[in-house]
């Protein structure tokens, strides 16, 4: 009888997170094989383009593409990577199981995009080949995302800024010409709207909360303003792909982010910090110039997977 | 309003039907302890067990282990939510009993207190450990209290999900280099002794085990269990290629079951008190996070009551 409770699946189907998100990754939807999911769980990721067209668009250099690609995919590895680091440590239980589900939404379009960015660029690097065998200064995200985790006030305060930044550049990614970038960002609009209300939700609550919320919130909010002018800036990559009609400027979505966070803000009796000094072109995340801690970050991401070559995990 | 007696004999009668208990139903107040002390113990360990594979999120080998771990970790959480639930239905509230296990009133299952060396403990606990829950845990599905059972079914086919995940992540490492195989046989020779622990103390020494059999809170014995879950692990084993550490293990055809070796209960006392590898470690994480929340949780009550003033203020304006 015991055989038979561990062999049989009980329901036949893949069970629903406590969050009532799907047990998989964002890649599922578009790429799971959905023969017998609940043993082999996550394994119909072997080809996540699949069905879609991955032929690199007329009026691009598939190396653009996938300079791009790995853009917005790295942004969404790392921010994933630091909300990782809550898990067992959030504030209450219903918070661990909400910061995991972004976690794994965000995971979910790094994947996505990191197997884009190594079928455009026709080195055949997958999806862990570009996790796990670059180097920082391959690595191409944005500097907001390195910071170590923080209390939950800077955990909220990051959040809410990156998904009003991420939620407006997917916005517009949804009418790209890549098939493939337009139907990553047509499933992660859906995530990371819900990952703007649960920080902007948050924001309300510990900004017009206790004198002590209110205290650490005036603190995150100085901590994460001086990385905002970076995110946009537009890298050479970013102009050229928003020129062929493929991705986003991000100075475009600026006033957009402006008023979101203006109006949060002002719910949430929290001052608007002053503009950020404007950034520095060429010195930033999209240049592979990363802090310290970022190096200390991939160490640990890498950890295990450099430790083994060869393996098969 | 009925006497005691009849509010007793109703109690039994529906426990002898093999109808369920539901919150509102008179019960016995041993059986009302009994119950909150069993579902507490539960949520407790879901909760602590995020921890020995949670710490491998962040170091995942690939992206697709991540997904799987997260979300299994995330699961827990789950699990730890709806179960502290059924013990507020009882009575019992989240944060009292928040507060006892990290003042270490209340237990938690001891196989948490064990560390995790390399990414194969990740595989073997989804093997062994969930397996040996999921033993545990199908019987308690059909628990004469009505919420506990309802949140064990669903629980019990996340769990078998998990184990299937970790099984296949151990056929997969057996598939690749010397060095993984190595690092299966090194994890299962760790792990095997203290699941075998996991189903308590033996028959003779289980000291809630006849009175929660009579109340139907639990169908088996602690023995029952420890057998049935070595007859379903072994042939699972060798479909793996790994050893369990015991030479005394083998068939014995007479009684249909696997012969084992006898479990190190003195190990398992002193874990269970607080002395194992990783007890200190576990409670002082979870008090971290608990104390380091409270500004957190202080804040949202603050803002909530802040929002009713203002909504009756509107209110009475109008």
């Amino acid at each position: 009888m015991a055989r038979d409770d561990l062999t049989a699946d009980p329901t036949g189907t893949v069970g629903p997170t406590a969050a009532g998100a799907p047990a998989g990754t964002a890649l599922d939807a578009l790429a799971e094989d959905h023969g017998d999911a609940r043993w082999a769980y996550g394994t119909g990721f072997h080809d996540p383009l699949a069905g879609l067209d991955t032929a690199v668009p007329d009026g691009v250099d598939g190396d653009v593409l996938a300079a791009y690609c790995l853009m917005l995919g790295d942004d969404a590895l790392i921010m994933s990577h630091r909300l990782q680091e809550w898990c067992a440590h959030a504030p209450e239980l219903e918070e661990e199981v909400a910061l995991a589900n972004i976690a794994l939404d965000l995971l979910g379009q790094a994947r996505l995009l990191l197997t884009r960015a190594g079928q455009a660029d026709g080195t055949g690097r997958t999806e862990d080949d570009l996790a796990f065998l670059r180097d920082a200064g391959e690595f191409r995200n944005v500097r907001l995302v390195e910071a170590p985790r923080g209390d939950f006030a800077f955990c909220m305060v990051r959040l809410l800024v990156f998904a009003t930044w991420r939620l407006a550049l997917l916005d517009r990614l949804t009418a790209s010409r890549d098939p493939v970038l337009a139907a990553a960002a047509a499933k992660g609009v859906k995530e990371v709207a819900y990952h703007r209300d649960h920080a902007a939700m948050w924001t309300i609550r510990l900004g017009d909360g206790t004198a002590e919320s209110r205290r650490r919130m005036l603190a995150a909010l100085d901590a994460v303003w001086p990385q905002v002018g970076e995110l946009f800036t537009p890298h050479e990559v970013e102009r050229r792909m928003a020129e062929a009609g493929l991705g986003v400027d991000p100075s475009t979505v600026r006033a957009e982010f402006d008023h979101v966070i203006a109006d949060v803000l002002a719910e949430a009796t929290l001052p608007v910090p002053d503009l950020a000094a404007p950034h520095e072109p060429g010195r930033g995340g999209r240049d592979g110039v990363h802090t310290a801690e970022f190096d200390a970050l991939l160490a640990e991401l890498q950890s295990v997977a450099r430790a083994h070559p060869g393996a098969t995990w | 309003m009925a006497d005691n007696g009849e509010l007793a004999r109703h109690f039994e009668r529906t426990i002898e039907r093999d109808q369920r208990i539901e919150p509102r139903d008179w019960m016995p107040d041993g059986y009302r302890a009994t119950m909150i002390r069993q579902i507490a113990q539960h949520a407790h360990s879901e909760i602590i067990g995020m921890q020995p594979e949670g710490g491998w999120i962040t170091r995942a080998p690939s992206l697709r282990r991540k997904a799987i771990l997260l979300a299994k970790v995330q699961d827990e959480a789950g699990h730890g939510l709806y179960l502290y639930a059924a013990a507020e239905t009882l009575g019992a509230d989240r944060t009292d009993l928040t507060e006892r296990l990290i003042s270490g009133a209340q237990k938690y299952s001891s196989i948490f207190n064990y560390p995790t060396l390399t990414y194969a403990d990740v595989g073997v606990i989804g093997w062994l450990v969930d397996g040996a829950a999921i033993c545990n845990q199908v019987p308690l599905c059909r628990s004469s209290y009505g919420p506990y059972a309802r949140a064990m079914i669903r629980i019990c086919k996340e769990e078998s999900f998990h184990q299937r995940q970790g099984y296949e992540l151990l056929m997969t490492m057996m598939r690749g280099t010397d060095a993984q195989r190595e690092m299966v046989q090194d994890a299962v020779n760790r792990w095997w002794w203290p699941t075998l622990m996991m189903f308590g103390p033996p028959d003779a020494e289980s000291r809630h085990t006849a009175r929660s059999m009579a109340w139907k809170i639990k169908r088996h014995t602690n023995d029952e269990l420890r057998q049935r879950f070595v007859d379903m692990t072994v042939p699972q084993a060798e479909a793996l290629g790994v050893t369990l550490p015991d030479p005394q293990l083998r068939w014995n055809p007479e009684r249909g079951h696997y012969d084992f070796g006898e479990v190190d209960w003195a190990e398992f006392k002193r874990v269970i008190s607080g002395d194992g590898p990783c007890n200190a470690e576990r409670i002082a994480v979870r008090r971290a996070a608990h104390e380091d929340g409270a500004w957190v949780r202080e804040a949202a009550a603050a803002h909530a009551a802040k929002r009713a003033r203002r909504s009756r203020h509107a209110k009475e304006a109008a």
